[in-house]
């Protein structure tokens, strides 16, 4: 067991971990915050992604030891309760979401983008997706959903 | 999937490392983890002991070293990406690091960890082959050099002991004479390569200088393509018909003693053909910047 | 704002924003594996890394004595467990070979993947590594992976018990003598295509929690299915938990594609071992166990043969496919094919029709249904065949298209059912005004003539769809076991609030929203006064859940049926209560009114009266909840045109998407952004299945592409955005007038895109390709063409 500390959406936690325990189970199974979900084994789907000192990163591929003294956040602390963050509002206009397993993942790597490339072209956030699979909208909608947001954030 | 038990220590320092990693028998040592940790989940890699050296400041960074950068082995490719010592004097490193994985892989893998890897379908072996670049490894018995053509000597198999640490990459400073290149072809975005070929071209007076053109997974290690390479050295340079003839010309050879894989995406022999092409755009693209 | 103008303002049609968004945006879903039952343990199942093995023995010693460990048994060790083997649903013939099937393999592991035993331990991860001290002897067996193989002399045997791999031979035949008919045939082609085998892969995978309440032996199954209510009823046969007393519940469901249309090996485990050890079991699929334990789709040869004149009619079809099973029949295993054996003559009025289906063993993962199911295999061997002639007559694939286009409905076709509406020939008119047909062929004439190394193509679908399963009837002649009806419940709660039933089950078809839309517009009751709830077997009893495009064409008709009830009761209700005869009132979005006056009562009004029940007219009974039951008595036929351009490199072989068109005609429409969804989603599969997915095995019957690195699943990198558009052509057996539109994308959308790359390679000499189209096959095409 290890000693670790971290911050997630604003709040320190300390935990005992086990080392093999992914950071994704860290923050599902201990915390409680099943916002992020799993989609595949080999880092390939980007379902599990979330901001690691505010850059998106896939916390199936992570031990929570790795994000020991990092700041982490999550889907649930994108915005205040009751709101929605522009990227999150403009998934909703846009019906970029379908049954919302891989939802999580590319509304949080849509967050990094947009923070690297404020004004990237349909081109630049096809590419900066490549890392998030989604089965159901044929990523049509969520492109939208990006320029929107794009506009707004 | 859940990877099997093991121990974990971080190291604070390079030395450090090197000395937990002779601490246990199958110890690893872990940097952004995105080669090791996969394999670890699927239960195919069972270190003992993670050695982690993701916080180890002395291994990453850019600096310039006179005619050479020298690049952290814990630099991310995010970094590398877009750090402007390397945009500026080695733009195909900072090209090449934004084409690997994708953005999420990225902000975690670095440079190190990718080489040390030693899979051929990896991007960056392949263009610090082309640059000549040296590789400094330190262990137990102090620090060496090696040339990074010297480092890859199978698939997964690399020129570190045990205890070894790779510690940082010196790449040349590319003058304004030197045209760049490196393309890419793989079935998806995020996806391993194919076949990928590095170019640099020295220009001179009129004519190619000279060439070095290494291969990415046409073989169990990154390899230069030699006999592409001397059909060049000398050949004129300015977009005629006799350039076009000597870019065909070197590119019908580009996989003279490669030994391709065959997996799902492409047969030895495919891959052989995507050499010869790659190469030719490489090298147009390398005259044309 | 006058009543009539508030009632005349609809929600049907408009793109309402969705209920389920808010949840699902914020992470506060509940999908399976985010559920946790206090005293939970987990489950893991040992699979046989070899596709066929005979299993000598199983030693659970290590395991049961590991970490965490709670219980573990082999195969055998559970055979008592069962009252019956996993369902198979559709005995497609009365001399089917059908082999019994459990959850764990106890003799012989018959593919890779295969369950031989099972653990269960205290977490996650010490049920992973208990599992992997399980210690399976096997016997390594040759195996056969290709169907064709499968039925040659000398093939091994998948079930030793039939001594022949071959399951069932299906036939159809409609219209005029085919044999007559080609045999009177000015041109004929004959083509066979290969459909790969493919695997559906949701983003989420399966996942199962069994918890049961001892003192009684009531079970519920939390489980990632499409198919909660017939899970409830085949699980209760497979493992004696009376029916009544197993609760079924289907949380969020990260999509589904025909996958969770299934009632699996590990649903039926976990209750079991939930029984033995009185705790709560759950299990968690992996990706990479996905690729292997859930059913894949497709895997087939098909031989297609037109008949026709000179000109280009074509008059008759024969199909001959050759199916793999996989190594067992699960629940529609043997029907799944057959789905597409109505609709092998496309869009296409043609006079004869034959058809025949075989259905083999292969020690393969099973399949099943995927998205589309047998219909999009039949459109893309009829489209494809259409091209083929095109090609051979010299003809514009267009123009042969429009010769041959059913253009007057209703229609019969060939294969004996009937079409009820469509206009085939104004959505290829639409999609060729978007494409800009003419300037596409110029544009690809000039890079033709000067040898570009780029080549485009363009590639049509011009096709119909056969969907909403399905009449109760046709389904019994089918030999199927169930039923093809739908229930609806609309419960008005006292305060006005609305609750909506139904037994259809979305995993990600938008139901809250589409569902309330109708109820809104024909109840007269706000949008977020209407709660949608499903999948969850004690809350919604009737069920037969969702599949084949039938949540709108059945689930949605089944709810008008049921606004209409409680608009007849609560017409009742108000007339006594307005002191007027019902005949005197007229109905409007909600509100009744007497005629020529401005005395009125809402439904909602009716409701809370129905409620306290202080003045119901005589013999009525109190509360106003309708349920209402819809069995269809025929398909839903939407229909359409799809085109594909397509950018090949003729150098390196790559093939990429660059536009895509789709027109296609779902009838009334309830939500046009939820429509474009289905459609962009559909299409996104069907562009997977042409130019990236393929499952492959290797010699050994290993599956090679067992993950997202390998199977080739695209990303939005890979991809264009698609220009849709509709035209509108109701359905008249539908009360809205609305088709299915889950599945058109994927049925329209494979052929295209192959006859795109076809086209672009004409020039050539390049008339056939595999699937998917990769970069090799692309180049070996050309490389075989040009010698």
């Amino acid at each position: 067991m290890r000693q670790i500390a971290l911050t997630v959406n604003g709040e320190r936690h300390e935990a005992d971990v086990e080392p093999r325990e992914l950071l994704v189970y860290f923050l599902r199974e201990r915390l409680g915050l099943t916002g992020t979900h799993v989609g595949c084994d080999t880092s390939s789907c980007g379902a599990c992604t979330v901001l690691l000192d505010g850059e998106s990163v896939n916390s199936c591929t992570l031990l929570a030891v790795q994000a020991d003294g990092g700041d982490v956040t999550t889907i649930e602390g994108l915005a205040g309760h009751g709101q929605l963050h522009p990227v999150q509002q403009a998934f909703h206009e846009q019906h970029a979401l379908q049954c919302g397993y891989c939802t999580p993942g590319f509304v949080m790597a849509t967050v990094s983008l947009l923070k690297e490339q404020p004004e990237p072209t349909e081109a630049e956030i096809r590419k900066a997706l490549e890392g998030n699979l989604c089965r159901c909208t044929g990523y049509v909608n969520i492109v939208k959903a990006v320029q929107q947001s794009a506009a707004a954030v | 999937m859940i990877p099997a038990p093991f121990d974990y220590e971080r190291a604070g320092s390079v030395d450090e490392a090197i000395e937990l990693l002779g601490s246990r028998e199958e110890a690893k040592l872990l940097a952004g983890g995105h080669s090791l940790l996969p394999l670890m989940k699927l239960r195919f890699s069972r270190p003992s002991l993670l050695v982690d050296i993701g916080r180890v400041d002395e291994l990453s960074g850019v600096s310039d070293a006179g005619d050479r950068l020298a690049i952290g082995a814990g630099t991310r490719h995010h970094d590398l990406n877009n750090d402007p010592l390397v945009q500026e004097h080695c733009p195909i490193v900072s090209w090449t690091a934004g084409l690997i994985g994708d953005p999420q892989v990225r902000h975690r893998g670095t440079i190190g960890g990718s080489i040390a890897h030693g899979d051929p379908a990896s991007d960056l072996p392949a263009v610090l082959v082309a640059l000549d670049a040296e590789l400094v490894i330190r262990g137990p018995d102090g620090e060496r050099t090696m040339p990074a053509v010297d480092f890859c000597s199978g698939v997964f198999d690399v020129a570190l002991g045990p205890q070894d640490v790779l510690t940082e990459v010196r790449v040349p400073k590319l003058g304004p004479d030197v045209g760049w290149s490196y393309l890419k072809l793989a079935r998806r975005a995020q996806d391993w390569a194919m076949v990928a070929v590095a170019a640099l071209v020295t220009r001179s007076n009129g004519m190619i200088g000279e060439a070095r053109i290494a291969l990415t997974n046409m073989g169990p290690v990154p390899m230069r393509a030699p006999a592409a390479e001397q059909r060049l050295a000398g050949a004129p340079r300015d977009a005629g018909s006799d350039t076009e003839y000597a870019l065909s010309e070197a590119a019908a050879v580009a996989d003279q003693g490669t030994d391709p894989p065959g997996d799902v995406t492409a047969s030895p022999e495919f891959r052989r053909e995507l050499a010869r092409v790659v190469t030719k755009r490489a090298l147009e693209e390398a005259l044309s910047r | 704002m006058t009543v009539t103008e508030e009632a005349t303002q609809t929600l049907v049609g408009t793109s309402a924003p969705r209920k389920e968004d808010a949840r699902l945006l914020t992470g506060q879903g509940s999908f399976v594996d985010d559920i946790t039952i206090p005293g939970m343990v987990w489950m893991a199942v040992v699979r046989s890394p070899y596709a066929h093995a005979r299993i000598r023995g199983v030693d659970l010693t290590k395991a049961r004595a590991a970490e965490g460990v709670v219980a573990a048994f082999s195969g055998s060790e559970l055979a008592d467990d069962w009252m019956a083997p996993l369902p198979m649903a559709w005995p497609v013939t009365e001399d089917i070979n059908n082999p019994s099937h459990y959850a764990l393999a106890a003799d012989k592991a018959r593919y890779a993947g295969d369950g031989v035993a099972v653990v269960v331990a205290a977490s996650r991860g010490l049920a992973q590594d208990a599992a992997e001290l399980v210690e399976v002897d096997y016997e390594p067996l040759p195996a056969v992976t290709d169907v064709e193989a499968a039925l040659a002399d000398g093939a091994p045997i998948v079930h030793d018990e039939f001594g022949t791999n071959r399951c069932y031979t299906w036939p159809l035949a409609g219209g005029e003598d085919v044999d007559a008919l080609f045999a009177e045939a000015e041109v004929t082609v004959e083509e066979r295509y290969r459909q790969q085998r493919l695997i559906p892969n949701p983003m989420e995978p399966r996942g199962v929690i069994a918890s049961t309440v001892p003192a009684t032996g009531e079970v519920t199954l939390y489980t990632s299915s499409q198919i909660p209510h017939i899970a409830r009823v085949t699980l209760a046969l497979g493992t004696g938990v009376p029916e009544s007393k197993l609760r079924v519940i289907a949380p969020d469901v990260g999509g589904g594609f025909g996958s969770k249309l299934q009632v699996y090996p590990e649903e039926a485990l976990a209750i079991v071992l939930a029984r033995r050890t009185g705790l709560p079991v759950k299990w968690i699929e992996e990706r990479t166990e996905n690729a292997l334990a859930t059913h894949h789709g497709r895997d087939m040869i098909q031989e297609i043969a037109l008949a026709a004149t000179a000109e280009g009619k074509i008059t008759a079809v024969r199909v001959r496919l050759t199916v793999s099973m996989g190594a067992y029949l699960m629940i529609i295993t043997p029907g799944t094919p057959l789905l597409g054996a109505w609709v092998y003559g496309g869009a296409y009025d043609i006079k004869g029709y034959s058809f025949e289906c075989s259905g083999v063993f292969t020690n393969q993962t099973p399949t099943d249904a995927y998205r589309g199911a047998g219909r999009p295999e039949a459109t893309y061997a009829i489209e494809r065949a259409v091209d083929a002639l095109a090609r051979k007559l010299d003809k514009d694939p267009v123009e042969l298209r429009r010769l041959n286009l059913i253009s007057e409905f209703p229609h019969d076709l060939a294969s004996g059912l009937t079409v009820d509406s469509g206009d085939y020939h104004a959505t290829l008119d639409r999609a060729l005004e978007m494409l800009d047909y003419d300037g596409f062929r110029r544009e690809q004439a000039e890079r033709r003539e000067r040898g570009d190394t780029k080549q485009l193509g363009v590639g049509f679908s011009t096709y119909l769809e056969m969907c909403g399963l399905a009449p109760s009837r046709i389904l019994g002649a089918l030999r199927y076991v169930a039923g093809g009806w739908e229930a609806a419940t609309i419960r008005f709660l006292p305060t006005g609030t609305v609750q909506v039933l139904t037994g259809t089950t979305p995993h990600g078809q938008s139901h809250d929203t589409t569902f309330a839309q109708v109820v809104a517009d024909r109840l007269g009751v706000g949008y977020d006064e209407i709660e949608v709830l499903h999948g969850d077997t004690s809350v919604v009893p009737l069920g037969m859940d969702t599949y084949g495009s039938r949540s709108l064409a059945i689930g949605i008709a089944a709810l008008c049926s049921a606004t209409d009830k409680i608009v007849a009761k609560a017409q009742r209700i108000a007339a006594h209560g307005l002191e007027v005869a019902e005949a005197d009132l007229q109905y409007e979005a909600g509100t009744f009114r007497v005629r020529g006056t401005d005395r009125t009562m809402t439904v909602k009004e009716a409701a809370f009266a129905a409620w306290h029940a202080h003045d119901l007219p005589d013999g009525l009974e109190p509360a106003l909840e309708e349920t209402a039951v819809y069995d269809p008595s025929v398909f839903s036929w939407p229909g359409g045109t799809h085109i594909a351009v397509v950018e090949v490199d003729a150098e390196t072989g790559v093939a990429n998407l660059v536009r895509y068109v789709a027109v296609d005609d779902v009838g009334t429409v309830i939500n046009p952004q939820i429509v474009d969804g289905q459609v962009h989603g559909g299409i996104t599969q069907g562009v997977a299945q042409a130019l990236y997915e393929e499952a492959v095995y290797d010699e050994n019957g290993t599956l090679v592409t067992g993950s997202l690195v390998d199977y080739l699943v695209p990303s939005a990198a890979e991809l264009p955005s698609y220009e849709l558009d509709r035209t509108v052509t109701q359905s008249p057996n539908h009360p809205l007038g609305a088709k299915g539109v889950g599945e058109t994308g994927t049925i329209a959308a494979t052929p295209a895109v192959v006859n795109a790359v076809l086209d672009a390679l004409a020039p050539y000499g390049v008339t056939d390709i595999d699937m998917p189209a990769s970069p090799e096959r692309v180049w070996r095409a050309i490389q075989e063409a040009r010698s």
